[in-house]
């Protein structure tokens, strides 16, 4: 079992109450952050460690925080805490199981960053997490970790959980500063980017939970040891949440680097498919992300790996499919999603999302053209970077990725009327 | 009627924000969590304590799908119906549902007990299929499991029946506390 930096402790007794945290030292590195290091320092030590947001794009770290203005405005940091991409559910479990840990990263940074009031922005729907987060910064502010001249510093910062209210666009940062303003949540036009106009109009970075929940621990341990984990342009370590046909699934926290093989086969990890069946497809990094075909197994995840591959790192949502899985039904579920969540905001995106699915829902009930197939691609072509934010960058992936590697499967559906594999399948052949 | 308890709440939020406007969220919380969905009542008070219009406040409310515009059932059932959990054989369950609680996804019971929803990837991917009751998990979810939360539910919700109108003595003792 490799070393574990985010998870170390993660199903310790009480681990989530501010004693059982600092049993196992917590915040040590607020102390080290504060006492030792002046910001920039901190900045400079986040860059050397490789660190690359976990929420998706897999931007560098510490090169974001040094994008911030440099005004006399006030700064803030959003902690993303949005989870919401399909096959995602790691940030959930820092938050219930670990909140004081985002906690301490969300004030370490926030230090590092020179930013008086932070906000961590937790989906509505996790109202357990949300509780979680509440409880640890109302224990930080008692504790004097957060407040006035936290821990004898001169360093004050405020810390407010804001509860989103159910809507998937909150996840897009431009999104999540309208709705933290207090609007519908309509993404920005960027630029400006949030580092030089964010939040109320000042300088902001953004970091999503997971990101935050690692910093303690490279305060803690140094640049160094931290990039001695994963491969030479992807460090550390990173949470893959593993759903779908797979016999464990899970989140599995694991070197940057390591192959799709070892997490859906090993007995540690995924422990292979569900039923013994063959692997089919693997969506790498949430839904948004391409899907891959079985062909794809032996790709380390990381960054550069994935991207040669086809795909994208995403969000580390592993979602596998085994041979039963009819495609054309799947990427309709998917697409569904985006159809539903989509703001609205732009034409491409509000009508392109809403006409795929009524393609691919008249092909997965039998009543399909042949040109359908070439129409979705159209569709595809007039939404990918078209579209005011990645939502409808997004919401095509689905669809182009599969029709590349499953078209077969989209031809069967226009000639048969049914699935070429699994239940529907079976349930033609009865008939 | 949004308690004076609720809107000093409310305005306490306005105040701890940057700017009031941002409290209109969580102000929307503390509405819904006293009337159960968002009334005239819930929109006028949230509009009175952050300072901004009803319709401005109404604008905001319909955006987001957790707060309600009609009356939920007292239990909310929410079904993941993502891909992970569509994998997991969540559409049977929908349709277990379904039939057990006699209505059908988007619908509310008559008897104002049930509203079942499918809902968008509820986070629970490595435990699917999965639901949510009242915003509380219940993952891993099976058929048989469905049977016996539902024979739970309808013990519950009867019981409560049969208690002698607890919502009434309540309502009543909201009441006095607000007289004196």
């Amino acid at each position: 079992m490799p070393e574990l930096i985010i998870t170390k402790d993660i199903d310790a007794p009480g681990l989530d109450t501010l004693d059982g945290y600092r049993q196992h030292g917590g915040y040590e590195a607020l102390a080290k952050a504060l006492k030792e290091y002046q910001p920039d320092d901190l900045v400079e030590m986040v860059k050397k460690s490789g660190l690359r947001g976990r929420g998706g794009a897999g931007f560098p770290t510490g090169m974001k925080w040094s994008f911030l203005a440099k005004n006399d405005k006030t700064r803030y940091l959003c902690c993303n805490a949005d989870e919401s991409e399909p096959g995602t559910f790691k940030d959930r479990m820092i938050m219930e199981k670990n909140p004081h840990e985002l906690v301490e990263g969300v004030i370490i940074t926030s230090y590092a960053c020179r930013v008086s009031v932070a906000f961590i922005y937790v989906r509505g729907e996790l109202a357990l997490a949300g509780r979680q987060v509440e409880r640890a910064v109302e224990e930080a502010y008692a504790a004097g970790y957060i407040g006035k001249n936290i821990l004898g510093s001169g360093f004050n910062l405020d810390v407010i959980v804001h509860h989103g209210a159910g809507a998937y666009i909150c996840g897009e940062e431009s999104a999540l500063m309208e709705s933290l303003e207090g609007r519908r949540g309509y993404p920005r036009l960027k630029p400006p980017f949030p580092a030089a106009i964010g939040l109320y109009g000042g300088p902001t970075v953004i970091n999503n939970c997971e990101t935050l929940a690692t910093l303690p621990a490279i305060v803690k341990n140094g640049a160094e040891w931290y990039a001695s984990f994963g491969t030479e342009k992807s460090k550390g370590t990173r949470i893959f949440c593993l759903s779908g046909h797979v016999k464990q699934p899970g989140n599995y926290e694991l070197p940057l680097g390591t192959s799709l093989r070892t997490l859906i086969y090993d007995e540690q990890y995924g422990g292979g498919i569900l039923d013994d069946k063959q692997l089919k497809a693997i969506i790498p990094g949430g839904s948004s992300t391409p899907m891959l075909g079985a062909d794809k197994v032996d790709t380390p995840l990381d960054f550069e790996a994935i991207a040669a591959a086809g795909s994208m790192l995403g969000s580390g949502g592993v979602v596998v499919m085994h041979e039963d899985t009819c495609i054309v039904g799947a990427v309709l579920r998917m697409i569904e999603f985006y159809r539903d969540e989509s703001c609205g905001k732009c034409t491409p995106c509000r009508e392109g999302t809403y006409w795929m699915t009524e393609i691919l829902h008249r092909l997965e009930h039998g009543r399909g053209k042949e040109s359908d197939i070439d129409l979705l691609v159209d569709i595809c072509d007039n939404i990918g970077g078209k579209s005011f934010c990645p939502l409808g960058d997004a919401a095509i992936t689905p669809v182009a990725s599969s029709i590349k590697l499953f078209r077969e499967e989209y031809e069967y559906h226009v000639r048969e009327g049914r699935c070429m594999v699994g239940a529907g399948a079976a349930l033609a052949a009865v008939h | 009627m949004i308690s004076e308890q609720a809107k000093q709440r409310m305005r306490d939020l306005a105040a701890r924000y940057p700017v009031a406007r941002s409290a209109v969220m969580p102000a929307l919380h503390i509405a819904q969590q006293e009337e159960g969905y968002i009334t005239q009542d819930a929109l006028q008070a949230v509009a009175e304590a952050i300072g901004l219009t009803v319709d401005d406040v109404e604008s905001i409310a319909t955006f987001y799908t957790m707060y309600y515009q009609q009356p939920p059932g007292k239990k909310i059932i929410k079904v993941c119906n993502s891909i992970a959990c569509y994998l997991r054989g969540c559409d049977a369950l929908v349709s277990h549902l379904e039939q057990r609680l006699g209505i059908k996804r988007g619908e509310t019971s008559a008897d104002g007990k049930y509203t079942l929803m499918t809902a968008e990837c509820l986070a629970s991917c490595g435990t699917a299929p999965v639901l949510q009751v009242n915003n509380e998990f219940v993952e891993n979810v099976t058929l048989e499991m469905a049977d016996t939360l539902v024979d739970e539910w309808n013990r519950e919700l009867s019981a409560k029946e049969t208690e002698p109108k607890t919502e009434d003595l309540a309502s009543a003792r909201g009441a006095t506390t607000d007289r004196t």
